[in-house]
């Protein structure tokens, strides 16, 4: 054991290093400057500077998704802090890894409503996993090691570090010994599986008639895209995905079936209703996928594989629950699964894809949302990873794209974050540095986090920024015409910049489309330049997304397409 | 409150002894809308973990689910609910009654009846001390409401399962209590043991 005292300061460089951190993504403030003041002597974490914490947040949360690593955020105490709550209660909801490192007043000012004093362990309770404020330098490596631990194990999550200004200037010892285990008492990652939950899940899956996989975000985050193609084959199961469960299987096999639920295709949702059996893989039965839960699959016995117990029978009652990580229970449950084929159920799934093709896009002159993303498909062969905004491009882009490649597809499912589209891509091509990466925004959304343009320009990530430009919060128009007779309010942007003049503005190449035949060609320009792009597409004013099944309802009351059309 | 789907729930719960870890608990149950009829937390057996008893109220789904929410906390150790289980519980209550001399005899009969302890009197009141099930607090402060209750302070119930198991520390437990229709099986207001 070393008897070198550090500063805290440095304990917090180590201990990030020593947990394999490369990048953190921040901006400095008064509380934390001793940690920014030390950062130049550990070269291996590379600093990214983002204009607003949010975009911190979001770009560490999309370095998460991308690398499967944990993404490391830094803010400043106070505003620096709050600035980071929608990003962590983005990753929260959607079970991404992050550590968010805080600076904090000074242990003496604490509680006396200091200048940029606020109770940020208090304030993110309900959106992170776990919080820390730490009192004491001896204790920073410790709570590093843990906070990490706890991010990436189990149901990963945001897990956020207070640190007082002092504490950062205050020496210690830091003993760390690689292996060694990190303890949480009652810390439960469910590596043991019980043999009788496996047991009754593959009894029910080798008597089932008609059964479908719903694949959520679970089977991406345990890397269990392999287990879950080889059950599907094994028992010709057809797969729907979760919106964000997209991705966790190939769009173009045989078996894939959509997704269902409010926004996704009429053929899933009703496959879904049909089956006599719902396997469940670490999805959350969300209730945009239930909606009505005393309606939701009557026809169907539930299995629900997840590491998360509080998730079994949360909103519908579960036959047969397994408690684990998705790759493991795979890994013991398929060897239990008789080889199968179910032809009449397989053609009654591609009788129903016949009859509700769902994603039919209308004829029209005009540009329309679901054409650029359908040719930004086929131009990329549904190779690029992609991000997107929350709203209708959002749906388009989850309907149109066909995603070949595991883990390609980075969206707020669960928070429904506006504004995440320009820093998760930032996070998502740092993490995967040759991957193509297109960024599908609104222009609503891209607004929200505009000014992390800046930061895309200043480290020349490549990423291609699409805008689906209605001149609309789009969905709110749809929901106000939908659901509150067309009433309107707040819902048109009159007041957008060009924005091909503001990506020139930074530096970055603006390219416009307003038409349909300039297409393919902007499009492949833009994929083929080496350097950022921000392509405003200006597309048709008021447009609906479809199908759809209004909150709260049953695929009894899906509408599948606009009737007036 | 619809009547059918309420519900009162004991929960147990090993926590560790962190700053915080109180606010913690009561924020799963908060935003969940549940209420806390009582709490009580002290000292557990182990040095830095207390134990909590808390009696929530509220709709039968949303509590059903608490215990599980609550294991999701680092700082818990483990949460339990034991409300259909066998246990043993009490609660302690201390009642101050004003009460001259003329009535302090019958007062101190009463006492007796209920195995109550007298821990002051004074001129124009007297308090006393009881624990027991709510039921028998319940009926001592029905009889002692004539006399004239100046102050009424209960503890909520602490409870524990009889015989040797206790909540905390057993791993093994964890699959089997998350079973997915706790809530469904139930109707009405269950455990009010
Ligand atoms: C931060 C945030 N604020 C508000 C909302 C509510 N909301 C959902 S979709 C939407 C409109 C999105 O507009 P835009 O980004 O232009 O995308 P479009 O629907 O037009 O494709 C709004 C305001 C939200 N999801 N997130």
């Amino acid at each position: 054991m070393s008897e070198n005292l550090y500063k805290g300061s440095e304990i917090v460089c180590q201990a990030l290093i020593n947990e394999g951190v490369e990048v953190a993504f921040g901006i400095p403030g008064g509380a934390i400057l001793p940690l920014y003041g030390t950062l130049n002597k550990y070269p291996e974490i590379k600093h990214i500077l983002t204009r607003h914490e949010q975009g911190a947040s979001h770009a560490a949360d999309g370095y998460a998704r991308t690398t499967g690593k944990v993404g490391v955020a830094f803010a400043t105490s106070g505003p620096g802090s709050t600035n980071l709550i929608t990003g962590l209660a983005t990753a929260m909801m959607d079970s991404v890894p992050i550590v968010a490192i805080t600076g904090q007043v000074g242990r003496a000012a604490i509680g006396t409503d200091a200048f940029q004093e606020t109770d940020i362990t208090g304030a993110t309770l309900p959106v992170t996993k776990h919080n820390y404020l730490v009192m004491n330098a001896k204790d920073i490596g410790k709570t590093i090691h843990e906070a990490f631990y706890i991010a990436r194990t189990g149901r990963p999550g945001p897990v956020l570090i207070d640190i007082p200004k002092d504490v950062f200037d205050e020496m210690s010892i830091y003993d760390y010994k690689k292996d060694s285990k990190v303890e949480i008492l009652g810390y439960n990652t469910f590596e043991k599986i019980d043999e009788s939950q496996l047991q009754d899940a593959a009894k029910l899956i080798n008597n089932s008639k008609k059964p479908v996989i719903l694949a959520g975000h679970g089977v991406i985050i345990s890397k269990a895209q392999t287990k879950l193609l080889e059950l599907a084959e094994k028992a010709q199961i057809p797969v729907v995905t979760t919106l964000l469960g997209i991705s966790s299987f190939p769009e173009d096999h045989i078996l894939f079936t959509g997704f269902p639920g409010m926004h996704g295709m009429a053929y899933a949702s009703i496959t879904l209703d049909e089956a006599d059996l719902i396997i469940g893989i670490g999805s959350r039965f969300d209730d945009r996928i239930v909606g009505n839960a005393k309606r939701f699959g009557i026809n169907s016995k539930k299995i629900h594989i997840d590491i998360d117990p509080a998730e079994i029978g949360k909103t519908i009652k579960i036959d047969a629950p397994i408690i684990g990580d998705v790759d493991t229970v795979l890994r013991l449950l398929n060897p239990k699964i008789n080889t199968k084929t179910h032809p009449q159920w397989l053609k009654r799934v591609e009788h129903i894809k016949s009859e509700h093709p769902s994603l039919l896009i209308p004829e029209t002159d005009r540009l329309l949302g679901q054409q650029v993303i359908k040719t930004l498909s086929d131009i990329t062969k549904g190779q690029a990873i992609i991000c997107t905004g929350v709203g209708q491009h959002q749906m388009w882009t989850a309907q149109h794209y066909k995603f070949i490649n595991s883990n390609s597809w980075l969206s707020s499912g669960g928070l429904g974050t506006m504004g995440y589209e320009i820093p998760s891509a930032i996070g998502a091509q740092i993490g995967a540095p040759d991957k193509t990466i297109w960024s599908i925004c609104g222009d609503g959304g891209f607004q929200m986090t505009i000014g992390e343009l800046a930061t895309v320009a200043e480290n020349k990530l490549p990423i291609k920024y699409a805008i689906l430009n209605n001149n609309h919060l789009g969905m709110i128009t749809q929901w106000q015409d939908m659901f509150y007779d067309g009433e309107r309010n707040s819902e048109t942007y009159t007041g957008n910049p060009d924005f091909v003049k503001l990506a020139e503005a930074y530096g970055i190449k603006g390219m416009r489309v307003k038409d349909q035949n300039e297409l393919s060609k902007a499009i492949i320009e833009a994929n083929n330049h080496n350097g950022p792009v921000i392509i405003d597409f200006v597309i048709e004013k008021v447009d609906y997304v479809y199908p759809m099944i209004p909150a709260g309802q049953s695929v009894d009351q899906l509408i599948e397409e606009n009737k007036s059309k | 409150m619809n009547k059918d789907t309420f519900s009162r729930r004991i929960i147990v719960a090993l926590v560790k002894d962190n700053p915080g870890v109180l606010a913690a608990i009561v924020g799963v149950i908060r935003r969940r809308g549940i209420n806390i009829a009582s709490l009580a937390v002290g000292h557990s057996e182990k040095n830095q973990f207390s134990r909590m008893t808390f009696v929530v109220e509220g709709q039968e789904k949303s509590v059903a689910n608490i215990s599980s929410q609550l294991n999701k906390l680092i700082d818990v150790v483990e949460a339990s609910d034991i409300s259909d289980k066998n246990i043993v519980w009490r609660e302690l209550a201390l009642i101050k009654v004003s009460c001259n001399q003329s009535k302090r005899v019958e007062l101190l009969e009463l006492s007796k009846i209920f195995r109550v302890n007298v821990i002051d009197v004074g001129l124009n009141n007297i308090t006393f001390e009881i624990s027991g099930s709510d039921s028998k607090i319940d009926a001592f402060v029905e009889l002692l409401e004539e006399f004239g209750i100046e102050e009424l302070m209960r503890t909520g119930r602490i409870a524990t399962l009889r015989g040797a198991t206790k909540v905390g520390m057993k791993e093994g437990e964890f699959n089997s209590k998350h079973n997915s229709d706790i809530y469904l099986s139930k109707e009405g207001e269950t455990g009010s043991v």
